[in-house]
């Protein structure tokens, strides 16, 4: 039987959770014999190359790529969760929603202090990404299975989950996992 | 020129006068300036913080201006119901600024409010403290006008309602519209008869009565109100007060601005005979920012009974037994009627609820034993006093005895307060309020229960549809959703915030439901409502967040069929997200075409 194929990108996210992913320490190398990656910047794998079993998300969508993204991942992956609090909420990014897109902007491009007077301009190359009206939460733009809060949520509840999920098998949430203060 | 600094130094310095010195500052100036909060803070040595947060917390507060003249305008369902989308037009157009913003020449602000008792005369709104009913788009212009041209809003109240609304310390357009006049309020009674056959007995025999007539508070929790006093007399302290409750702020409840027009001193004498009976020399009146008006006529009927010897030194002549009354005013705030969160406004407070226990009877008022009681349960002890508990309880039904003040509003053509024994069936209450064809009923105010016709056999007592008192009735023509969605509205802005599952609950469950709502729903949505519903009322703190669920999880049970008809079959997922819409600001802001990368690893 062919290993489980689990995939993982960063939305609008700081990649924290990936570095949470990360800190499992040896057990990668059980993960390793455990699961096989696709997509993931773990891998360097830009595309989906065969159907995925678990999705993991990091961070939550800011820009049209975002989105993109979120939507392929929910069409090749089984399951998909959502990984932090970003993921789960916003989080961080989602600071910027009660302030109108107009005015974030134009702080950070046209009346920031580093900028020259009168020189800037609002990035529009068209390779890059639209910006959202707001940051959304990934359950608001796909249906997403699960969610682990955290930010970032500990290496050991990662492990949890994924092996969990895996292994087809019910979670066991230890206190020091669900205790975020 | 009267200064904010000549206001402030005023009061005392003491920490409890922080809610009257704000009051003082926000009616001389229209707001509570930065430099007003830091006098402030400084006079009662309280940290600018904390000043901060009690004028942030109460609606009828404010940090920025509020013009030189304020209308607050009611958002309840009934107001809507009644017309208040054109009144707010008209408001506005006159004023020339919108709701929530004070016109370009500072002379006049108008903001949305919750209910402020008056859902019998809708559409409704206090202006500088002056209530105004039955508003129309006309009225309301020429409100603005006259304000404009200098005549204050008591000037513009062109007739007086009934009864005491007509005296001269209250002199308010409010009418009773008392429907029906049962025996226990509505009885004839002999002023003070109540108390003098109380002070006869021991304090003890006086609960044994209260305890026998099986009084539940009228509330709408229905806790035992002689157990209540029993508790309270029971600890030990040198101090105890009897707090009144008459902060009725469940959207539809008015009956308690009704019994504190016209039956002020048997409320007086319940209090009174509550004090005898817990051993406390101290009762408060809370009355809501809203009833302000009616302050200066209470004070006077308190005045009398001194006059009489029903308050004060050896009240109603007993020996030993001193016990006087004090008014202390609300700033608008609902979560003030939960009875903890009452305490502390009285204290001088943010509005937050307490942890209990330890109960109010434990640690109360002053964290001393406090008994704290409704207006109408207080009224009806005095009642029981005077004519037994025997007669009491051969009314209503085994039980819930007793009889019980409604208000009634909405879609029917005599709305107003009903006396009525427990056991009532709705469907006799719609007939006696001329309610016929009635899509639905809200029992309870939102925090209730949406009762639908094949419900309209069920019952006003305890066992059944408790109720505080609020009866909303909704005709055939009205949408459902629309009143659950100004419920959960109401909740959301009058959620103290202390803790996650109320704060953060229930804004999710109003976006969950406008999703359902606006036909975005599926099956795992309606689930969600219900889990989530749950959730709320199981892990929140006090009585708000315990039941603010309630108006979709009600409706859920009464109206499956509407959800039914709302959601999408054969989707597991809709999102509410869209992406064409998202992106408009950003294209806007950057000049770009809406050409959004779809196809990404398809």
């Amino acid at each position: 039987m062919s290993k489980p194929v689990i995939a993982t990108t960063s939305l609008a996210g700081c990649f924290g959770c990936h570095m949470s992913l990360l800190d499992i320490d040896e057990r990668i190398l059980k993960l390793v014999d455990l699961v096989e990656f696709n997509k993931s910047p773990i891998d360097d794998i830009k595309r989906f190359t065969k159907p995925v079993d678990v999705g993991l998300i990091e961070g939550g969508c800011c820009n049209s790529e975002n989105v993109a993204v979120l939507r392929s991942f929910r069409k090749n992956c089984k399951v998909l969760v959502s990984v932090g609090e970003c993921a789960v909420m916003g989080g961080l990014p989602a600071l910027r929603n009660s302030i109108p897109l107009k005015e974030c902007l134009e702080e950070a491009y046209l009346n920031s202090p580093t900028v020259d007077p009168g020189s800037g301009i609002i990035p529009n190359d068209e390779d890059l990404p639209i910006i959202l009206d707001k940051v959304y939460p990934c359950h608001e733009v796909v249906k997403i299975d699960y969610f682990l809060p955290g930010c970032p949520p500990s290496a050991d509840l990662i492990w949890e989950a994924v092996t969990a999920l895996v292994e087809g098998r019910p979670l066991n949430l230890t206190y020091d996992m669900i205790k975020f203060d | 020129m009267t200064t904010e600094k000549d206001i402030v130094l005023k009061h005392p310095k003491d920490p409890a006068a922080l809610l009257d010195v704000i009051r003082d500052v926000q009616s001389r100036f229209g707001q509570v300036s930065d430099e007003a909060v830091g006098r402030i803070a400084a006079h009662l040595k309280l940290s600018e913080a904390e000043v901060r947060g009690a004028v942030t917390f109460y609606h009828f507060f404010s940090l920025s201006p509020r013009g030189a003249s304020t209308v607050y305008l009611n958002d309840s369902i009934t107001s809507r119901m009644a017309g208040r989308t054109a009144v707010a037009q008209a408001f506005e157009q006159e004023a020339g600024c919108r709701f929530g913003e004070v016109s370009a020449d500072g002379t006049v602000g108008l903001f949305p409010t919750s209910c402020i008792g008056m859902n019998d005369q809708e559409p409704s709104a206090i202006v500088d403290g002056v209530v105004f009913t039955a508003l129309t788009p006309d009225k309301a212009r020429a409100i603005v006008r006259g304000l404009r041209a200098g005549t204050p809003a008591r000037d513009q109240v062109a007739s007086f309602g009934d009864g005491a609304n007509q005296s001269d310390l209250v002199r308010a357009m409010v009418v009773n519209n008392i429907r029906r006049r049962g025996p226990v309020l509505f009885g004839a009674h002999e002023s003070g008869a109540g108390l003098r056959k109380a002070v006869s007995m021991t304090p003890e025999k006086v609960i044994d009565e209260i305890k026998r007539a099986s009084l539940l508070g009228r509330g709408g929790a229905g806790f035992p109100t002689g157990l209540k006093w029993e508790f309270c007399r029971r600890e030990a302290a040198d101090r105890r007060f009897v707090v009144c409750n008459a902060d009725e702020g469940e959207p539809g409840t008015f009956k308690d601005r009704v019994i504190l027009t016209e039956l002020p001193a048997l409320l007086f004498e319940g209090m009174a005979i509550a004090g005898y009976a817990i051993g406390a020399k101290t009762g408060v009146l809370y009355l809501r920012s809203e009833y302000a008006y009616l302050r200066a006529h209470l004070e006077s009927v308190l005045a009398g009974m001194r006059r009489q010897g029903l308050l004060g030194k050896k009240a109603a002549g007993a020996a030993g037994f001193d016990f006087d009354i004090v008014v202390k005013s609300g700033a608008g705030a609902y979560i003030c009627g939960e009875e903890s969160a009452l305490l502390e406004s009285a204290e001088g407070k943010r509005g937050e609820p307490r942890d209990r226990p330890p109960f109010p009877v434990q640690t109360g008022y002053l964290n001393q034993p406090t008994t704290v009681n409704n207006v109408e349960t207080l009224a009806t002890a005095a009642r029981i006093m005077a004519e037994g508990a025997a007669w009491f309880k051969a009314l209503g039904t085994t039980q819930s005895a007793g009889t019980k003040l409604l208000s009634v509003s909405g879609d029917c053509s005599r709305p107003g307060v009903y006396e009525i024994e427990y056991g009532l069936p709705i469907a006799d209450l719609l007939d006696m309020a001329g309610g016929a064809g009635a899509k639905a009923v809200q029992v309870g105010g939102p925090s209730g229960s949406c009762v639908a016709p094949a419900g309209f056999g069920r019952k006003i007592d305890f066992s059944d549809l408790a109720t505080g008192g609020s009866v909303i009735v909704f005709g055939p023509d009205r949408d459902i959703f629309e009143v659950v969605s100004n419920f959960m509205e109401f909740f959301v802005d009058e959620s103290c915030g202390w803790c996650v599952p109320c704060r953060a609950g229930n804004v999710l469950l109003k976006k969950k439901f406008e999703k359902v709502a606006r036909g975005l729903g599926t099956a795992s949505d309606l689930r969600d409502l219900e889990d989530w519903g749950r959730l709320v009322k199981s892990t929140s703190r006090c009585g708000l967040g315990q039941t603010s669920p309630n108006p979709i999880l009600t409706t859920l049970k009464s109206f499956p069929e509407l959800y039914a008809a709302k959601i999408r079959t054969g989707e597991e997922f809709v999102p509410e997200f869209n992406l064409e819409e998202a992106v408009q600001d950003g294209c806007a802001a950057a000049h770009r075409e809406p050409e959004c990368k779809e196809s990404l690893d398809e």
